[in-house]
């Protein structure tokens, strides 16, 4: 169970248990009857695991005896759901009485690249009938890759009158009826955020369809939202919105209308502007809003964003902040290095960046100097294509390395790369957690030497003794997963795509990393024999997932066979009967506690 | 064209294929000229449809055709597309076709050159979907995409076969008498049509979202009958 980076904070408020044992004082000595061990026991268990808020320590302590068990579930107050399928909501609603924040994940990642047919599952009706009827109290939803339809949200709108969060990341299936009627309903809502989260236009202004009174909201992210806003309603939002700490518009909100959300909301720490642009044409005599002031008014600014549709001669207005930011998310904004150096020079608490691959290696270059704190880079491509010139490379890995020594997380999608540079990143930043490098060719070598790219992630995982999370690309004989296996001692997170020779690489992957929860796994030589390398391991497992690969239908089967208590599901890439493939397109495994969904589509077998 | 508001010259009533006989822009060669085929082949019956992809199997995410680099001649002819890599999520790809619009006046979303997104609503289904229109060179890949796409809720005589009939003059005709299902589109100028009319590129170029209704809705579209699909939309 690995944390991932993108879960949020779920505050540890445990519903202090109200079962105290009541001393039977009264009379004298003689009539004093102490407590019983147990109830003492369950005393303490009980105000002691007030204070356990990590879930891996409330697992571990229900794991000691029964009554610990049962301690424990009565006190936990917060669940985290990684796999929706790996359990059924009945089974968590009987165990778990006191439930205020739910986190629940749905599609395996490969999903968000199209891997996964459409409607092939992780609907939240179904968690939400069961908590409905057991989690009044509910206060904070999380949900990420699930199906939540309009009529979910109106249901959880009626069954937690408490609500105060609800997050979406990565879902779908609802649209702005559901949004509005969350705003009508949901009357204690502080935190409402969307993230790359497809909403359908349902033409309806959910907006206005908050309470006309003072809001407690302090968080309002939708900028995934592709659709009008009406703006005087947000605007008027915003000024009753006192607490409001977190704002993150959509693209439809323009420069001036930003300058205007601005002023009303100084107290901003994280503003994501819009599409920063103007939706009309400036005549050269009216003047423009002073966005520079509007920007130095928000002293507690420290994590920027949007930027949707930038005309980068704006981007200087937010030089008031730049020196007070940590985070900065340049990652819709085409801009060059040029325009990027009189920012991201000034920006010398930076510790998260996210930018797009215009700002070339010369970008990377100015914040490897400027950006001595930086813990997470992300670098996005302009051209998702295999075969354009890119422009970053090698050199900007490199510098980065050099220049960010305390480098945690790192994702990196580039045309071209050496081993060297790759190499020299594993020894400049041994604090790194998370390695993800992306060469869009498939199969590429080291473009200076020919060679595969095993080298570079080999030293990634000897030297970075930290790694949880992994992602390779280039060309990988299964010399990489030789290493990998050999050193990915802590790697818990692994995703592969057109890479390895023979069942070789697969093998070694499942012999040696003893803490490989995620394995995503598309386009390699992987066949039956290395799935069957990997039955000692499966059970430990959140999930793996094998697409393209070379594993067949008897193999998966006797898998399933093998393994009991782990569903095997074989997704077929939505082609017609497609029975005379020799090899499954797509495998998904993961643990179950329960009998298998029954909600698996008809291209769905579950072994 | 089968214009449902208006009758404009160059698009008068006609039953052929799209593309034949000189409908518009006959001959026009496909935007991206790195070695796509040219318009007219594509939209021949007997498709050749080995230059799409391993399954046109979900929406928004397919590549787009890679322009060659000019530079390296050694470099293999195009690789085929593949879903799903470079591993980028869709809203990332969504809004950098936006990047591409130099006029900020122009409210028109879809307006980049790479990518054309359009929301697909089927009568009847719960759900709405989008498509990229650019990621496909035909009418034929179009339909084939669709019906995968709603093949897990299908409408009657909706699936492959049914919007294949439509391409078939002879079958035309009884598809709209019956309740099969008939894909209608909107246009720039907010006409519904009757999908598969204009050359595809035109199509591409002006269509906003698309609606797959029952033939019998679909027959002479009134107006009454148009400012219900809108609606509805």
């Amino acid at each position: 169970m690995s944390e991932d980076e993108e879960l949020p904070d779920l505050d540890g408020g445990a519903a202090r248990s109200i079962n105290s044992t009541a001393v039977s004082g009264g009379g004298g000595d003689q009539n004093y009857v102490s407590p019983s061990p147990d109830q003492v026991l369950e005393n303490v268990l009980e105000n002691v695991l007030y204070f356990l808020t990590s879930r891996h320590d409330r697992n571990a302590a229900s794991l000691v005896c029964k009554s610990w068990f049962r301690a424990e579930a009565l006190t936990r107050s917060e669940l985290f759901i990684g796999n929706c399928y790996s359990v059924s909501p009945g089974r968590v609603t009987n165990r778990f009485k006191q439930i205020k924040a739910i986190a629940i994940k749905g599609k395996p990642r490969f999903s968000d690249f199209s891997l996964l047919p459409p409607d092939w599952g992780a609907h939240f009706a179904n968690w939400l009938r069961a908590m409905a009827a057991s989690y009044r109290a509910l206060e904070k939803v999380y949900l990420k890759r699930m199906c939540v339809t309009d009529e979910d949200l109106a249901i959880t709108a009626h069954s937690f009158p408490f609500l105060k969060e609800l997050v979406f990341v990565c879902c779908e299936g609802f649209g702005t009826d559901g949004l509005a009627i969350i705003a009508r309903e949901c009357r204690h809502i502080r935190v409402l955020e969307l993230v790359d989260t497809d909403v359908t236009d349902d033409e309806v202004d959910w907006i206005s369809c908050f309470p006309d009174n003072v809001t407690c909201l302090e968080s309002l992210i939708f900028d995934c939202v592709e659709t009008p806003i009406n703006f005087e309603a947000l605007e008027r939002l915003v000024a009753r919105s006192p607490s409001l700490k977190k704002l993150r518009l959509n693209s439809y909100i323009s420069i001036r209308q930003l300058y205007r959300l601005m002023i009303r909301a100084p107290q901003l720490t994280h503003l994501g502007t819009g599409s920063f642009n103007t939706s009309e044409i400036v005549a050269q005599s009216e003047q423009e809003p002073d966005y520079l002031s509007a920007f130095a008014a928000c002293k507690s600014l420290i994590c920027l964003s949007g930027f949707k549709e930038i005309i980068p001669e704006y981007l200087s207005a937010i030089y008031p902040v730049c020196g007070i930011l940590t985070s900065l998310n340049l990652s819709y904004a085409n801009i060059s290095a040029e325009q990027l150096k009189p920012v991201i020079r000034q920006c010398h608490k930076l510790q998260t960046f996210w930018a797009l691959d215009s700002i070339g290696d010369e970008g990377l270059q100015a914040v490897s100097v400027a950006c001595k704190d930086l813990r997470e880079l992300r670098v996005f491509p302009v051209e998702a294509l295999e075969d354009v010139e890119g422009p970053v490379s090698e050199v900007g890995l490199l510098t980065i390395s050099e220049g960010c020594r305390k480098l945690q997380s790192i994702l990196y999608f580039c045309q071209r790369m050496t081993n060297a540079a790759v190499i020299a990143m594993s020894k400049n930043c041994p604090d790194l957690v998370v390695f993800r490098l992306c060469i869009m060719g498939r199969h590429r070598p080291d473009h200076v030497t020919g060679e595969p790219m095993d080298e570079g992630f080999g030293a990634i995982v000897e030297n970075c003794k930290k790694l949880t999370r992994l992602a390779v690309s280039g060309l990988l004989t299964d010399r990489v997963f030789k290493y990998i296996g050999q050193y990915g001692k802590l790697l818990r997170t692994l995703s592969v795509a057109f890479a390895g020779d023979s069942d070789l690489g697969l093998k070694y992957l499942l012999e040696g990393c003893p803490k490989l929860q995620k394995l995503e796994i598309r386009d390699c030589p992987f066949g039956d024999s290395a799935l069957f390398a990997g039955l000692h391991h499966y059970y430990d497992m959140r999930f793996m997932w094998l697409s393209s690969c070379k594993v067949t239908r008897q193999g998966c089967e006797e898998v399933a066979r093998q393994l009991p208590g782990l569903v095997v599901e074989v997704i077929a890439s939505g082609e017609e009967e497609n029975e005379t493939n020799e090899y499954v397109d797509t495998m998904y495994l993961y643990r179950s506690l329960d009998r298998p969904r029954p909600d698996a589509p008809r291209f769905v077998h579950i072994l | 064209m089968r214009s449902i508001m208006g009758d404009y010259e160059e698009t008068e009533l006609r039953l052929g294929l799209p593309g034949a006989g000189g409908g518009g822009n006959e001959g026009e060669t496909s935007r991206n000229s790195s070695g796509k085929r040219g318009f007219l082949e594509t939209v021949d019956l007997n498709l050749n449809l080995n230059n799409s992809s391993d399954g046109n199997q979900v929406e928004d995410m397919k590549q787009k055709n890679p322009i060659p680099a000019s530079t390296d001649s050694a470099k293999p002819p195009n690789k085929a597309q593949v879903v799903g890599w470079p591993p980028v999520r869709s809203f990332r790809k969504n809004v950098l076709s936006v990047q591409k619009n130099t006029t900020a006046t122009d409210d028109n979303k879809s307006g980049g050159s790479s990518m054309a997104f359009v929301k697909v609503c089927v009568d009847g289904a719960p759900y709405l979907r989008k498509v990229d229109l650019k990621m496909y060179q035909s009418y034929q890949q179009l339909y084939d995409a669709l019906s995968k796409m709603f093949s897990s809720f299908t409408i009657g005589n909706c699936g492959s076969q049914g919007l294949k009939d439509f391409m078939n003059e002879s079958k035309l005709i009884d598809l709209l008498n019956g309740s099969d299902c008939v894909p209608t589109y909107e246009d720039k100028d907010g006409d519904w049509m009757l999908v598969g009319d204009v050359p595809w590129e035109m199509f591409v170029d002006s269509c906003k979202r698309i609606r797959i209704m029952k033939g019998s809705e679909a027959i002479g579209l009134a107006p009454r009958t148009v400012e219900r699909c809108k609606n509805r939309g």
